[in-house]
């Protein structure tokens, strides 16, 4: 795509015809290069890491291409793993929920208020994630608005608490990554032709059967490439776990984490962040060619 | 050691007032006045953000490599000495400089003890500069890098104020006779709480995990501190030799209370803030900041040792052995135990002081102060207060890998 792209434009400039066989692998180059800086050599690093074994003293390692430490690893946060998948993908459902109607709105129904709704959608990116999670503590913490309220009404009784629990996790983690999910599914939403919904409804078509015939089908490309952008993030997510959380509902993020800083075991933490990556990688697979992607990009 | 960062903004006002009346009283040298002077709304200007921790990290930038010249660099922990008006000076440290002619870089760039250590270790190993002279590390990574030979002996001959050490603190396992290290400031662990939800108080682990608490108390995510209250409640001494099979039982102790459900987050140093907003009522935690959140309460919060004894432990001043200043090192590390200076720097930390006649200095600083069991434990409440006995290789992997599993994190 990019390639032929380019093709159409350097044959639109006629000063630069010597070097046009050249000028994609140039274009190309700030890429490569930053990828394979930042991307594959810590890969490459992170794989020999993965296999070392300790070496008699804290913080210090040798290679020894033990492969069991994937098995130890993985049996010893079993756990986390299987919560970080769960977690990710109720938050993902959630997000689609709740994010599939805002975007249609905000494509179909918002008229002059499409661009203020738009940069709403957008606005929480101004503050840091790490903040907004905080404040989602602050919010639902013990003496909190919502926790208050909800006691005085006996919704809730004085000893069940919103924080420190799975509940927080989840909300915490659709919450963030909403917009991640809403905008994608506006692109592709607001990019359906009205008149192939009029069509449909020429056609003796309801509502909901545009719906599920015409607008949804059409918009698959958006539900695909939000579900994507939510659930890989989440997955791999520690922040909302350690901030919303308690000392069981810790997510693989947590694992590395405490793997790396407070045990010192880097192959174990190297060797979790390969399964994730793996484990992350598979599904996204099999879910792309479940749902095809022609559309995707 | 902890850092105090968010709390600070609070406790200005009142401690601005206090430290105005101190700076028009009469009694007080002028050299001690021109000090706490110096030191008058240093918190108003941090703001609670670490601004002087970032210029410095930025000047510090600036003559990085060389060895340092003819510098003393030192790093430390942010908010862990008194710094001034403008934010970016340190009354004391400024005071060294003048009196000694000793040039010091000073830099805030300590936050975490493994993560100051990831980087510099290859090049202690490989005996390269560190761009450090002077760092103030925790106990047990103290005791990592006495270990591993990374340490360089002190001048004694520029460190005739060794003797003001606390006789406490004189002989830790990791340098018995304090010949490589001086312990820079105390950290006792014990118990915080809310004195409006637990008018009571909490004087043991019974207390604390009393069933009106449950789901309200935290615990601090450092190892030493909430298995080593653990431990003596279960009546082994943490400075003596203990059993793995002792530990455990701590672990699975504390494995217990998460289960309940009486747990509800083993926190780092932002157990604070839950305190304050009530998520918790109860904590495992440190004396230094349970100090200031109750300055900030109007005295809403209480701190106590442990009835089977709290811990105690020490960031302490070193020279790794690369550096080529050990006995401008050890003049500074004199300088800070003078007692005067000691309680200079004191009246900012508000952790414990390890000097000698610091207190005595301290009554003509502030009064109040010096009367604070925090930051000068009296005889009677340092014995109830224990160092956490030195680790192997082994058994630091292994109980450290013990307490992130009771903590779920693995």
């Amino acid at each position: 795509m990019a390639f032929l792209h380019v093709q159409k434009t350097t044959n639109r400039l006629k000063g630069l015809k010597n070097n046009r066989s050249l000028i994609p692998y140039l274009l190309l180059a700030p890429g490569l290069i930053w990828l394979s800086i930042f991307f594959i050599f810590p890969i490459l690093q992170l794989g020999a890491t993965s296999t070392k074994t300790p070496a008699g003293e804290i913080g210090f390692f040798e290679q020894t291409y033990r492969f069991q430490n994937y098995i130890d690893a993985f049996l010893a946060s079993k756990e986390q793993f299987y919560r970080s998948f769960l977690y990710a993908t109720l938050a993902t459902i959630l997000a689609l929920a709740i994010a599939y109607p805002l975007a249609y709105a905000i494509a179909f129904k918002s008229g002059r208020y499409k661009n203020i709704l738009l940069v709403m959608v957008i606005a929480p990116f101004f503050t840091s994630f790490l903040l907004r999670t905080i404040a989602w503590k602050q919010i639902l913490g013990e003496e909190g608005p919502v926790v208050s309220a909800l006691r005085a009404v006996s919704i809730i009784g004085d000893t069940t608490s919103i924080t420190a629990t799975p509940f927080a996790v989840v909300t915490g983690l659709t919450y963030n990554f909403l917009p991640f999910m809403t905008l994608p599914l506006y692109a592709s939403l607001e990019r359906i032709d009205p008149r192939t919904m009029e069509a449909a409804g020429d056609l003796y078509a309801n509502g909901l059967t545009t719906f599920r015939k015409v607008t949804l089908p059409l918009s698959m490309p958006g539900v695909v490439a939000g579900t994507l952008l939510t659930f890989i993030p989440a997955a791999g997510d520690y922040i909302n776990a350690a901030i919303l959380g308690d000392p069981k509902s810790k997510m693989l993020g947590n694992v590395i984490d405490a793997y790396y800083f407070r045990i010192v075991d880097y192959p174990t933490a190297a060797a979790l962040s390969f399964m994730l990556m793996a484990a992350i990688l598979i599904l996204v697979t099999f879910y792309i060619r479940r749902a095809g992607t022609e559309e995707l990009v | 050691m902890t850092n105090n960062s968010s709390n600070t903004n609070n406790s200005s006002n009142s401690k601005k007032s206090k430290l105005n009346k101190l700076a028009a009283d009469n009694s007080i040298p002028s050299e001690i006045k021109n000090l706490i002077s110096k030191s008058l709304s240093r918190r108003t200007v941090l703001a609670g953000v670490g601004g002087a921790g970032a210029a410095l990290a930025l000047a510090s930038c600036s003559s990085g490599s060389g060895g340092g010249g003819g510098q003393l660099r030192w790093a430390n922990w942010p908010e862990y000495l008194d710094l001034a008006d403008d934010g970016i000076s340190f009354p004391t440290l400024t005071a060294f400089i003048e009196q000694t002619g000793i040039d010091v870089k000073y830099s805030e760039v300590i936050n975490d003890n493994d993560e100051f250590n990831a980087p510099v270790q290859p090049k202690l190993q490989a005996n390269k500069d560190i761009g450090y002279d002077i760092v103030t590390l925790t106990d047990w990574m103290t005791a990592r890098w006495a270990r591993l030979g990374y340490l360089q002996d002190l001048d004694e001959a520029a460190l005739p104020n060794k003797v003001n050490i606390l006789d406490s603190l004189l002989n830790p396992t990791f340098d018995p006779g304090r010949k490589k290290t001086m312990t820079y400031q105390g950290i006792m662990g014990g118990f915080g709480w809310n004195k409006e939800k637990i008018p009571g108080g909490i004087k043991t682990v019974d207390q604390l995990f009393a069933p009106a608490n449950k789901g309200k108390v935290e615990v601090v995510s450092e190892m030493r501190d909430t298995i080593g209250i653990i431990l003596q409640y279960q009546g082994v001494d943490i400075a003596k030799p203990f059993t793995e099979d002792q530990f455990m039982n701590a672990i699975d102790f504390m494995t217990g209370k998460i289960s309940d459900g009486f747990i509800r987050q083993v926190k780092g140093n932002d157990y604070v803030q839950d305190l304050f907003n009530g998520d918790a009522v109860a904590v495992i935690g440190w004396s230094g900041d349970i100090f200031q959140l109750a300055l900030e309460n109007d005295g809403k919060f209480d701190f106590a040792i442990p009835e089977s004894g709290g811990t105690i432990s020490g960031d302490n001043f070193m020279i790794p052995m690369t550096s080529s200043k050990a006995t401008e090192a050890s003049t500074l590390m004199n300088y800070y135990y003078d007692p005067v200076v000691a309680a200079t720097a004191a009246a900012y930390i508000n952790y414990v002081t390890p000097v000698k006649g610091a207190q005595e200095a301290m009554e003509s600083i502030d009064p109040e102060l010096a009367k604070s069991e925090f930051i000068f434990p009296s005889a009677s409440t340092l014995s109830r207060l224990k160092i956490f006995r030195d680790l192997t290789v082994a058994e630091e992997t292994s109980f450290q890998t013990a307490f992130q599993e009771a903590s779920g994190n693995i």
